[in-house]
Parts: structure tokens; sequence; C-alpha cells
């Protein structure tokens, strides 16, 4: 770098200042964000200050009153027209306010409340000593096995630290698929994954799997992050702004003022390729698209089953939202060079995912690989470039998340005496000791392999209808067949479940409280309702398939 | 509006089976009677449709429509012609006899789980089967087609795997191994063929931007769509690769005799001559009138599988011991039979085919519930565990000659006339093919008359010798079919006249008048 340009670098743009203008923040726009956001530092407060006896209640009270607070704001929204005519950019070109970030929005919330059911529930595990205790660590900071573990467990302690954190990370998902600039981006991705891998290691059962899981998700996690971070500098290097619009025209050629600090790098093209790969990077790594997904099974099946049920619907939502808008916002004068990439990870993001849960022997695990392959089928949608492939991917998030959160919630309840019994041979000759809890969880399967009358046909369909039209016919096929090499695998738990003997010494189903009952029946409506009459959700999906620049 | 006579039929039984699965678990016999005279009212209906229907009107009769899911483009579109007509009277005329033979079938074995209520499971699976394969018999919407073709898979995997045949060789753990296995081919083969259906299905949409039977042949044939031969070919290709799975056509049959022995035996006949009609149905509707021209590009192929079916099938069933298999492969033979005649693309081949698929749910009905009776009392599928079952059972052993006969089509019951049709049909454009196939008939009276001498004649085995003749239940099951097989083969005219407009518009739509006789020139 030349002297001269260092020196203009010192002295440049320094006119005069007058006076600063005060920021503008539209907070009607981003209240849904703001309310959750409040409502977790509530909770925090509720934490240090609230008698432990009634932290608990006040924490449900709290996280129930936000979520759907923070979700009519996003109808009211939505019914002002901000989704479709009223669509803009706020708090100063950070967070867009437009069709897709109003419903992955909407989505988020009704998934998070969903899941906080399967958080709060407290009758599945058997009473210690006299106290109800739900899926989490007595103490999370006590050593597993150790005194002061015994103690805490005896003392009937509960981590309602749960409740800020799950709103901490709803937080974060609310402003990751809205976020309109890389920074905001990279600040949301923090924002939700902090509290997320905390959230793993807080099992009741089985703690130092749980604790393992945390670690092996937080390394990963914040590799990915490093590369996002990394590929944001390098973008910013190449278009000389955060902003997404900006980089889409400095892209499209349609800027070309050369900021003068920037003037060796910006319009590089080596930084514009590398910057966009890492940046997806780091968001497949999120997606749990192949070959970023080796933390998905550990990950999965470590964590305590409502975080994962949670994680699994809301974290995927996110950053398919955020994974859309960077593609479809930022990147789309580069198509022509990530499509092929996309559809080769799509490809065997499908096929590895279905393959790869064939072997399975774990029913968290399984449907942490069947997750895998879902996110390929989206990814197809992706990978269609038109408005049409924007809506089936949004009404496949939100047909999935519903799916997910029920059959994890399902999870929670086969148990025996070491806690959730996970093994698939333990779910042998369930459908006979417990009929209604295996058809739930057959139905769940059937949405999963994606058999019609259930929302995942539906989804499936419009997907690989949305990726047919925009010319990715071969994807459709490869979806076709790896739908089918999933259905084997879902087939056999359900083989499982019903055409098998019970074993004597098999696990039993408790009796869940209201709580987990609304979750899981929320998820058999939504399933059902979206797979025989989906046509309100694809016309509400259809309306948000546009997003703002 | 007028009554919505179409979609009643098919809701009914769907009701009928929500309202079954609903009775308690001691309520047992109440689940049985609310099933059965569910399908009776179905069968009413089924018969108003009937009556209704004229055969000489418009095409697609007692059509409904209505908006469903507009973002895909799909209707909810029903209509029916004389073969839907016609099959859809067989499905629901079959459903009251298959519920009745197996009215003890899913008693329970152990009565202290107050949650398990396998009976009421059974028969609401079994109504849930009927609703759909009814609704796939008058969708005109090939979106609408394909959710009901795909989702009776469901019920149907829960009856084959769920409630095996009692009657079985071998350890209980080791039954149901086997039962579950073919539950799971099942499936997996129909799944596969449905998945790869849905590519094609996609495809079609892309192509044509309309799921509309009717819209899309109007198109087709006023030229306002064009679709490029290969393109046409793949999708032709797509939707009749779930077909032949479902029909099945060798090479893809192999999940039948599977599903067909494990299953009970009501069970076997609702796959045999309920489920796989769908198959065959939906060739002629949707393969002919969607893709004329690439179902003419495939024919010589398609007459060639057809022909490996019949002696294949007919070869097969000649070396089984197991008398379920041996129908199985029966089966197999009489679906190349049926094939052959849609494919024969001459107007005798395609009623034949469609009497024939009538015909044949009757005739394998009457067979394999009878077969289904002997063996229940038996204890054992094995031929060679039978004997001289005529003496102590004479009833039993003359309806299941009946049967037996049917299956061998003779002359004066209804299978000879779908079958002389058909080939009758194939000859006069395709004489080397009709020819082969005749053996097929020669084989069939090998294994149908070997069977019955086996099990029937000869001396009385010891097992076999307190063997009860049929019960008044059974009698009520198998009479009426017997009756029938026996009109139909002498007066087919009531079926062949609802048939035969249906079956010149599907000619037509594939451009193919029937060839002209030749004279050869007297020298």
């Amino acid at each position: 770098m030349s002297a001269t340009v260092v020196h203009s670098l010192w002295t440049t743009a320094a006119d005069p200042i007058s006076k600063i203008d005060a920021p503008k923040i539209e907070y009607g726009q981003l209240s849904p964000t703001l309310i959750i956001l409040g409502a977790a530092i509530v909770g925090v407060l509720v934490e240090a200050f609230v008698p432990r006896k009634s932290r608990y209640y006040a924490q449900l009270f709290v996280s129930v009153v936000a979520l759907c607070a923070a979700f009519a704001a996003v109808v009211a929204l939505a019914a002002d027209g901000y989704a479709t005519t009223k669509a803009g950019i706020a708090a100063m070109g950070a967070i867009a306010v437009d069709g897709p970030a109003l419903f992955l929005q909407g989505t988020i919330l009704l998934a998070s409340m969903v899941g906080l059911f399967t958080f709060a529930e407290r009758r599945l595990d058997p009473e210690t000593h006299g106290n109800r205790v739900d899926s989490f660590a007595a103490q999370a900071a006590s050593v597993p096995g150790s005194d002061s573990e015994r103690a805490a467990v005896k003392a009937g302690f509960t981590t309602t630290e749960v409740f800020p954190l799950l709103l901490f990370a709803v937080a974060g998902m609310l402003i990751f698929p809205a976020a309109n600039d890389l920074l905001t981006l990279f600040v949301a991705l923090e924002v939700f994954s902090l509290p997320l891998y905390l959230l793993c290691a807080l099992a009741r059962r089985k703690r130092l799997m749980s604790q393992e899981a945390a670690v092996k998700y937080f390394l990963l996690g914040s590799f990915a992050s490093a590369f996002t971070l990394f590929g944001i500098a390098l973008l910013y290097g190449y278009a000389g702004s955060v902003s997404y619009g900006t980089i889409a025209q400095v892209v499209d050629g349609t800027i070309s003022t050369v900021d003068p600090a920037l003037a060796d790098t910006m319009g590089n093209d080596a930084l514009l390729l590398i910057g966009a790969a890492m940046i997806v990077m780091g968001l497949l790594f999120k997606v749990g698209a192949v070959p970023f997904h080796m933390w998905t099974p550990d990950v999965y099946q470590g964590a305590p089953t409502p975080v994962t049920g949670f994680m699994a619907a809301a974290t995927k939502v996110a950053a398919f939202g955020a994974l859309l808008r960077i593609l479809y916002v930022v990147l789309p004068g580069l198509r022509w060079d990530w499509r092929p990439v996309m559809w080769a990870v799509a490809i065997v993001t499908m096929l590895g995912g279905a393959i790869v849960a064939i072997t399975q022997t774990d029913i968290k695990r399984l449907l942490a690989y069947s997750s895998i392959a879902h996110a390929g089928f989206i990814l197809a949608g992706v990978i269609a470039t038109t408005p049409d492939g924007v809506s089936s991917v949004l009404f496949y998030l939100a047909a999935y998340s519903f799916v997910t959160i029920g059959a994890f919630a399902v999870v929670t309840l086969v148990r025996d005496a070491g806690g959730e019994a996970t093994h698939l041979s333990k779910w042998a000759g369930l459908g006979r000791r417990s009929p209604l809890v295996a058809a739930v969880f057959a139905v769940f399967l059937l949405a999963f392999a994606g058999i019609p009358l259930t929302s995942g046909f539906a989804g499936k369909f419009a997907v690989f209808k949305a990726a047919a039209e925009g010319g990715a016919a071969p994807l459709v096929v490869v979806g076709v067949i790896s739908s089918a090499i999933a259905a084997f695998f879902y087939i056999r738990v359900i083989v499982l479940m019903f055409f098998s003997e019970p074993r004597p010494e098999g696990p039993t189903v408790a009796v869940p409280s209201p709580l987990t009952m609304t979750a899981i029946g929320v998820g058999v409506a939504v399933t059902l309702v979206l797979g025989v009459a989906p046509q309100y959700f694809l016309d509400l999906a259809n309306q948000a398939g546009v997003f703002v620049r | 509006m007028s009554f919505p006579l179409l979609t009643a039929t098919a809701v009914l039984p769907a009701i009928g089976a929500i309202a079954t699965a609903a009775v308690p678990a001691a309520r047992r016999t109440a689940a049985k009677w609310l099933a059965l005279l569910v399908s009776i009212a179905t069968l009413a209906l089924a018969i108003a449709v009937l009556i209704r229907f004229a055969p000489d009107g418009d095409r697609y009769q007692l059509t409904e429509s209505h908006a469903w899911i507009a973002d895909f483009g799909v209707r909810y579109e029903l209509g029916v012609d004389g073969i839907g007509v016609a099959l859809l009277a067989l499905t629901a005329l079959l459903i009251p006899f298959i519920i009745l033979a197996g009215w003890h079938d899913a008693d329970p074995l152990e009565t202290g789980n107050k949650r398990w209520r396998p009976t009421q499971g059974f028969f609401a699976l079994i109504l849930a089967v009927e609703a759909m394969v009814i609704i796939s018999f008058e969708a005109t919407d090939v979106f609408l087609f394909y959710i009901f073709f795909e989702a009776m898979l469901i019920p149907m995997y829960f009856l084959i795997g769920g409630f095996g045949d009692r009657a079985h060789a071998g350890s209980d753990e080791n039954a149901a191994a086997q039962r579950s296995y073919a539950a799971v081919k099942f499936l997996l083969y129909n799944l596969v063929g449905g998945l790869i259906m849905l590519a094609a299905v996609i495809g079609l949409y892309v192509v044509a931007g309309s799921f509309s039977l009717q819209e899309i042949a109007e198109a087709r044939a006023n030229g306002s769509l064009h679709m490029a031969t290969n393109t046409e070919r793949w999708l032709f290709l797509g939707f009749f690769f779930a077909f032949a799975v479902k029909a099945p056509l060798w090479p893809l049959h192999t999940w039948l005799p599977n599903a067909m022995g494990e299953a009970t035996a009501p069970v076997a006949v609702l796959i045999t001559a309920v489920v796989d009609k769908v198959g065959t149905f939906a060739m002629l509707r949707f393969c002919l009138q969607l893709f004329p021209e690439a179902s003419k590009w495939a024919t010589p192929a398609i007459l060639v599988l057809a022909v490996i079916s019949i002696i294949y099938g007919a070869l097969l069933a000649v070396g089984q011991r197991d008398i379920k298999r041996l129908v199985a492969y029966a089966s197999i033979s009489h679906f190349g039979f049926i094939i052959m005649g849609i494919f024969a693309m001459t107007s005798q081949g395609q009623s034949g085919a469609t009497l024939y698929m009538v015909n044949h749910g009757i005739s394998t009905a009457a067979l394999m519930l009878v077969a289904g009776f002997l063996i229940s009392r038996r204890g054992s599928r094995l031929i060679a565990d039978y004997g001289g079952v005529q003496k102590v059972a004479p009833v039993l052993a003359g309806t299941f000659l009946i049967g037996g006969l049917a299956t061998l089509s003779l002359p004066g019951l209804a299978p000879f006339v779908s079958e002389f049709l058909v080939l009758v049909g194939t000859f006069a454009r395709y004489p080397v093919i009709g020819i082969i196939a005749t053996f097929g008939i020669v084989l069939a009276a090998l294994y149908t008359l070997v069977l019955y001498q086996r099990t029937m004649t000869g001396p009385v085995k010891p097992e076999v010798s307190a063997m009860p003749d049929l019960r008044v239940r059974e009698l009520v099951v198998v009479a009426p079919l017997v009756v029938l097989l026996i009109f139909l083969g002498v007066y087919p005219k009531p079926v062949t006249d609802i048939v035969n407009p249906a079956v010149k518009s599907t000619m037509s739509d594939v451009h193919k008048k029937d060839p002209k006789p030749e004279v050869e020139a007297a020298k």
C-alpha cells in the first residue's frame, strides 16, 4: 500500500462536523425483537431477585407473555402491510422488515412457544426428594457425580435460567433472518448461538454426554462463526460496505465509486468469491448441511431433548432465513457462481443424510440425520432462485419445525430407569403398550417421510415444484430418490413400534403435564392441517415471498 | 347444487373408519357390525352411482369440482367414466364380503391389555382403504389421484404387518418377522414407485401448468399443449413405473406373493382384488390419456413384459407349495392379461381388460376367501397338509372348485368372457403375443386343477377328518360371489354396456382404430 493512500486514509472525508444526526429507530417495526429482549432481561432479574420457590412460575409467565406479545406484534405488523406494501428497512439500515422476515419471525415465535412448553415440563422425571424437576441439571456449575451435585439435587434446585437463555436465543433468531447488514448478521448469530451452547450442556441425566455435546457444538460453532466473520471482512474489503443493498449494487456494478481507503481491494473478485463462500459456509453450518453437518448427530443426541427439539426447529428456520436473504439479496448477481456449488451441497446433503440415517440405532441421532436430509430438501427450494422458491422454503420451514418439535416431545415421554430411552431397540412394541403415543409418533414419522395428507408432503411438493420450475429437474430426481431412502428408516421405526413384540423390561411412557400434551397436540394438528388444507398458509408464504433491498 | 354423490361414496367409509376406530375396547362386536353396516351403506351409494350413470352420456359424469390448493394448481375434481363406475362398484361390492370373511381375524389373543384394540383397528383400516381406493377411481385431477394413490399404502401396510395370518408354519417370532418383512417390502416397493411418479407429476405440472385430466387431455387433443417427444416419454415412464409396481407387472411383482402369503385371506383379497386394480385402472385413465404418443411408443416393450408376467406367474403358481402364494402368482399371471389387454390398443382388448379387472376381483375373492376358510380350519397354508377335504366338507370343496374354475377361465364363468376378449383383441394386432399368452390358460388349468386335486380329492388325511363344513357366515360370503361369477359368465352385457363407451373414448385419445379384418383374396 502506498504512503499516499495511507495518508489519505487519515485525512479523507474529514468534513467539518456541524451536527451528528441522532440514530432513527423504528421501535414499532422492531417491537417483536425488543419485546423478547426485554423479557429476557426481566428473566435475568427474576433469577436475581425472586425467591427460588416461585422462580419457575415467574419465568414461565414472563416467557409465555413475551412470546405471545411478540407474536401479536408480528401479526400486527403483517396486518399493517409491513410484509408487502410497507416493507422497508429499519434501524438505520440494520434490520429489514419485510415479508420473509415477518413470516420467519412468526414461525420462530410459534415454534419457540411450543418448544417452551417442553422446556417447562416437570412431570416426566420422577420426583427427587419431593421436588418436581425438569429435564435440566439441578445446578449447572456442579461437577457431575460430585457432592455438590448431590446437594443441589437434594435441595431441589432447578435451572430456571433456561427460560431467559431461551428468550435470548429467540431474540437472536428473530434478528438473524431480518439482518440487513453483515455486522447485524454476525451479532445475531452470536446472540442466538451462545445461549444454545449453554442450553446444550444442561441435561439432568447423562450430564457428561451433554457437556461433551456442548463443547463440540461450541468449538465447531466458533470455527463457523470465525469463518463467517472473516468472510464479512473480505466482503467489506470488496464492497466498502457491510450493507446488503450496497454490496449487491457493487456486485451488479451499479456502484463504482471507490472508497479511496480501499482502492486496492475494492472490486477484487477473489475477495468477493472467497468472502461470500465463507459467509455461506457459516450459514450452512448452522443449517446442518453436508459437509458442515458433523456436529449435528452428537449435539442432537447429547443435548437435553427439549433443547434438541427447539434447536432443530428454530435454528433451522432462522439460519435458512438468513441464507435466503444472503443469496437472494446480496448475491443474486453471483448466482451463476453459487448455484453449481449449492447444487452439489444440496445433493450430498440429501443423499448423505438419508443414507447415514439408515444405520442409526439411537432415535435422537436418527432424527438428527433426518434433519440433515431435510436441510437438503430445503436447499433444493433455495436453489430455485424464483419467488416460488422463497415461498416454498418458507412453507417447508413452517411445516417442518412443528413436526420436529412434536417428534422430540414424544421422545421425552418414552422413559426407563435411566431417563429417556432413546435406543431404538427399547422402542420395540411401543404400539402395543401405548397405542396413542406410538400413533402420534407414527404421524410425525410419516410427515418426515413426506406421505400425502401430512404437512411433510405439501412442503416437499412445494419445494420440488419450485426446483423443477427453476430448472433444477435433476435435483428433484435426487430428492425423490433420497426420499425413498429416507422412507426406509422412518418405516423401520414404525415397524419396530407396531409389529415387534414388546420387551418385558422395556420403557414406560410417562404421562406428561398439559404443557407437553399441548406441544404434541399442536404438532399433530399443524401436521394434519398443513397436509390437508395448506392453501391458506401457502398464500401467506406467497405474499411473504419478496425481499426488501 | 346437486348432492355430491361421488364424494359421499368416499366420505362415508372414511367417517366409518374413524367411528369404528373410536369404539371402546370392550365393544368389539359393535365395531364389527358398525364396519359392516358402513360398507353396506357404501355399496348402496355405489349402486345409486350406477343407476345415475348414463352409459351413453358424457364421458365424465356426476362431476364435482372445487378449489383446493390453488397454489399447486390442484382442484378437488371428481368424475366417473364407465371404467371408473365399474371398478367403484366392484370395490363397494367386495368390501362387505371382506369384512364378513375377516370377522374373527382380528380378535385379540391377549385380553388383559385394555388399550390394545386390534379388532377396531383392523376394520377401521379396511374402511380407510376402501375410502382411498374409491376416491382414486373418481379423481380426475392428477394430484388428487396421486395423494390417495400414495396414502392408501399406509393403512394397507398396517393391515399386512399388523394382522398376519395365524396359520403359519414355524414359531410365532418367525411369523412376526416374515410378516413385517412382507409389509415393509410392500411399502417400499410401492413407495419407491410412488415417489418416482411424484417426480413425473411435478414434471407434468411444469410442462402442462395444470393437473386437471380433462384440461390436459383437451389441450393435447387440440394441439395447444405440445410436449417434446422425450419429455412425454420420461413422464410416461414415471407414471407407468408406479402403476406397474402396483399392478404388479413382472419384474416389479415380487412384493405381491410375500404380502398375500403373510396377510390374512381377506386382506390378501383386498390387496389383489381392490388395491391393485388402481394400478391397471390408472394405466387406462392416466397413461393413455395424458401420454398417448408415448404409450404407443412403449407398447411393444410393455406387451412383452405382460406376456412374461402371464407365463412366469403361471409357471411359478404351478410350483407353489403354499396355497396363498399360489393364488398370488396366479394373480400376477392375470394382471399380465389385463395389462396386455390395455396396451393391445384395440377396443376388444380394452373392454376385455376392464371386464377382466371386475371378474378377476370377484373370482379371486371367491377362491381366496374359501382358501382362507380352509386354512383357518387346519392351521396350515401348505398344500401337502390337505387331502380328501371334499369328503368331509363338500360345500367348501365345491365353492373352492368354482372359484378355481373361474380362475382358469372356464367357459360359462365370468372370467372366460374377459380373457377371451383380451386374447381376441391382442390377436387382432399382435398375433404372436396373443399365441404365447394363450399358453397361460393351459398353465392356469394345470395349477388350479392340481391344487384342487391335492387338497380336496384322494384319501382323507387324519388332520382334516374332523373339519367342519362352511358355516352360515362363510356361506353368506361365498354364495353371492359364486352367483355373480355364473351370472356374469352367461350374461356379461350389463358390465360391457357400461364399459364400452368409455373404452371407445380412450381409444380415440390414443388415435387408434381397431384393425380391419383382413380377408385373403380368393385366388
